[in-house]
């Protein structure tokens, strides 16, 4: 009987043959914590009495939720984190260096690595072909000092990806459509795994965007096995000798699969409070929507490809007078890139707010927080009730291009229009 | 840890996230717990924090907790006094760090539950008793796993009792 990838790679670090529903100890590659979640972290070792880090160029704290920090409670989380940094030489990702997801898959995930993360968008790394769950800080921080975790193995869901992008359609809207498909708790617990010839096609800044939100349909990851496009990946962020080959068996057990036909697919909108009250760009549109801020960032869509589709549709175009336009490139590469490219000012000149790498206004704490009876269309990953601040406010989720095209008519808009 | 809890039932319907839980423009709090639990659950009742007493029990529809991994969301339900969390489903994060932390979850049909509802759980049986009703209910039973993390009274007490994980 074959395996899944999530079973051969659990299986290697576990150091013997596992199979789906087993609870296993399990050897960690990366481990890493952010400003929201470490500072619990660090006090459960220090109650543990064991502030120690396994690896301390794979332990990472990041900097990236509430930065620069906005408030003092804030800062002295940040210095908690800076502190144990200082005393274990755990590496810091300190304010402006970006989103935790996109710094990991930059500097850190490679294929067949286990990665844990008190981050729940950890599974971002599953298109590099690591396993890589989030957990809660308690978890991390035993996993900081014993280097292992506790894991029930989990079941394969395959989703089969084939046919074109229409124009004007993305990743995005792949997995917004597949979680309205499927529901928000459709994989709850399950190893998401995407393939097939669009998958194949895919570059790996829109596979992310995939792996990203598997946790909104309640999977323990989303995972792509690594193919040429994933060895260029790595070679061109310099870790290219970390490239190797990791699938699933054909004979292995895969307790659901699914077949998704892009060519199908329109732009799609995530409705206020779940991801999976999706509706077509074409049924949003005749609602006729005002949208009193647009957001393009953070780690689902926050990445270079993102910006140079939004400003694309942007260039030439003014932001609409009712609407505010931030924008947040994920993290410094992108940021610098981005910058090469003038991709920012165009943002700037249609009348965006630019601000500093970091999770921005998706945290509910700063850089954009919505008043009572406000909407936001939004290129990030949830809109539960209160995400971005006040529970009096509605989220709409869409893609980097539905974002920009919205931003100029100040109004739920088709991206298409604008191709 | 008690296996025997009473406790008066609160109600809350499918999809409580932990923005539901713990709101996000309380983040600045979640170094001081006791001060962000007193806004537990407050984007799904805002009345919720004033109400619970010691010993309540969470009963809720599919999904409960889903979201976030802040391990704060289950963290202050427990520091609310919420002895137990019945739903129809949880999200898995949360089911995690609840068992890691020390709340006991059970996984039910909660349909036949209402709002002030006296309930008699045996946690190790896995029986739900609804002494106002006059019904009792099973709950799919705790892997044996989660039920050790529960009677050592969390994965620290856990991991400092036995040295390490033990899973088998």
């Amino acid at each position: 009987m074959g395996k899944t990838m999530a079973e051969k790679i659990i299986g290697e670090h576990a150091g013997k043959d596992v199979k789906a529903g087993e609870i296993v100890v399990a050897k960690v590659d990366v481990a890493m914590v952010q400003d929201g979640t470490g500072p619990l972290s660090v006090q459960v070792l220090k109650e543990m009495n064991m502030e120690r880090v396994f690896d301390k160029k794979n332990t990472v704290l990041f900097l990236d939720h509430a930065t620069p920090s906005p408030r003092k409670e804030l800062s002295n989380a940040h210095k908690i984190l800076r502190d144990f940094s200082d005393k274990t030489g755990a590496y810091l990702s300190d304010v402006g260096e970006g989103v935790c997801h996109q710094r990991l898959v930059e500097s850190w995930a490679s294929p067949g690595q286990l990665i844990v993360g008190a981050d729940s968008h950890t599974c971002t790394s599953g298109a590099l072909g690591a396993f890589a769950t989030g957990m809660g800080s308690t978890d991390v921080a035993i996993a900081f000092a014993l280097g292992k975790v506790w894991l029930r193995v989990p079941e394969t869901h395959r989703f089969y990806i084939h046919g074109e992008f229409p124009e004007g359609v993305y990743s995005k809207d792949l997995i917004l459509h597949i979680i309205g498909t499927i529901g928000a708790d459709g994989a709850t617990y399950k190893s998401m795994e995407f393939y097939g010839p669009t998958i194949d096609k895919m570059t790996m800044e829109s596979r992310f965007t995939i792996t990203n939100m598997a946790i909104e349909a309640g999977g323990k990851t989303g995972m792509i096995a690594p193919d040429e496009t994933t060895k260029k990946y790595l070679e061109e962020m310099g870790r290219g000798e970390k490239y190797r080959e990791i699938k699933s068996d054909d004979d292995a057990i895969f307790e659901k699969e699914y077949e998704f036909d892009v060519s199908e697919i329109e732009p799609t909108i995530s409705f206020p409070h779940t991801v999976d009250n999706t509706r077509t760009i074409t049924e949003a549109k005749k609602e006729n929507i005002r949208i009193d801020q647009v957001y393009i960032g953070t780690c689902t869509n926050g990445r270079i490809e993102d910006l140079r589709v939004a400003a694309k549709i942007i260039d030439g175009n003014k932001v609409n007078k009712k609407t505010r336009l931030i924008v947040i490139p994920a993290s410094r590469r992108v940021y610098i890139q981005a910058l090469k490219e003038g991709l920012l000012e165009k943002f700037v000149e249609a009348g965006a707010a630019i601000e500093s790498p970091g999770c921005g206004p998706c945290v509910g704490i700063h850089k954009g927080v919505l008043a009572d009876g406000e909407r936001v269309l939004s290129t990030q990953n949830r809109n539960f009730k209160g995400r971005m601040g006040n529970p009096n406010a509605e989220i709409y989720l869409g893609s980097p291009a539905t974002a920009a095209a919205t931003a100029i008519e100040g109004k739920i808009a088709d991206p298409r229009d604008y191709l | 840890m008690e296996s025997i809890i009473k406790g008066r039932v609160w109600k809350f319907g499918d999809n409580i996230s932990t923005d539901h839980i713990a709101p996000g423009r309380y983040f600045h709090l979640r170094t001081n717990l006791p001060e962000l639990a007193k806004h537990v659950l407050e984007d799904a009742d805002p009345e919720f924090p004033k109400k619970v007493r010691p010993g309540d029990i969470i009963v809720a529809g599919n999904n409960f907790g889903l979201g976030s991994s802040r391990e704060h969301a289950p963290r202050i339900i427990k520091i609310a006094g919420v002895s137990c969390v019945i739903a129809k489903s949880f999200a898995r994060i949360f089911y995690r760090n609840a068992f890691n932390i020390g709340l006991p979850l059970l996984t039910a049909d909660t349909d036949k539950i209402d709002e002030g509802d006296e309930l008699e759980i045996d946690l190790e049986k896995g029986i739900i008793k609804d002494l106002t009703k006059g019904i009792t209910l099973e709950s799919t039973p705790i892997p044996p796993f989660m039920m050790r993390l529960l009677e050592d009274g969390g994965i620290v007490e856990h991991i400092k009792k036995h040295g390490d994980f033990k899973v088998d």
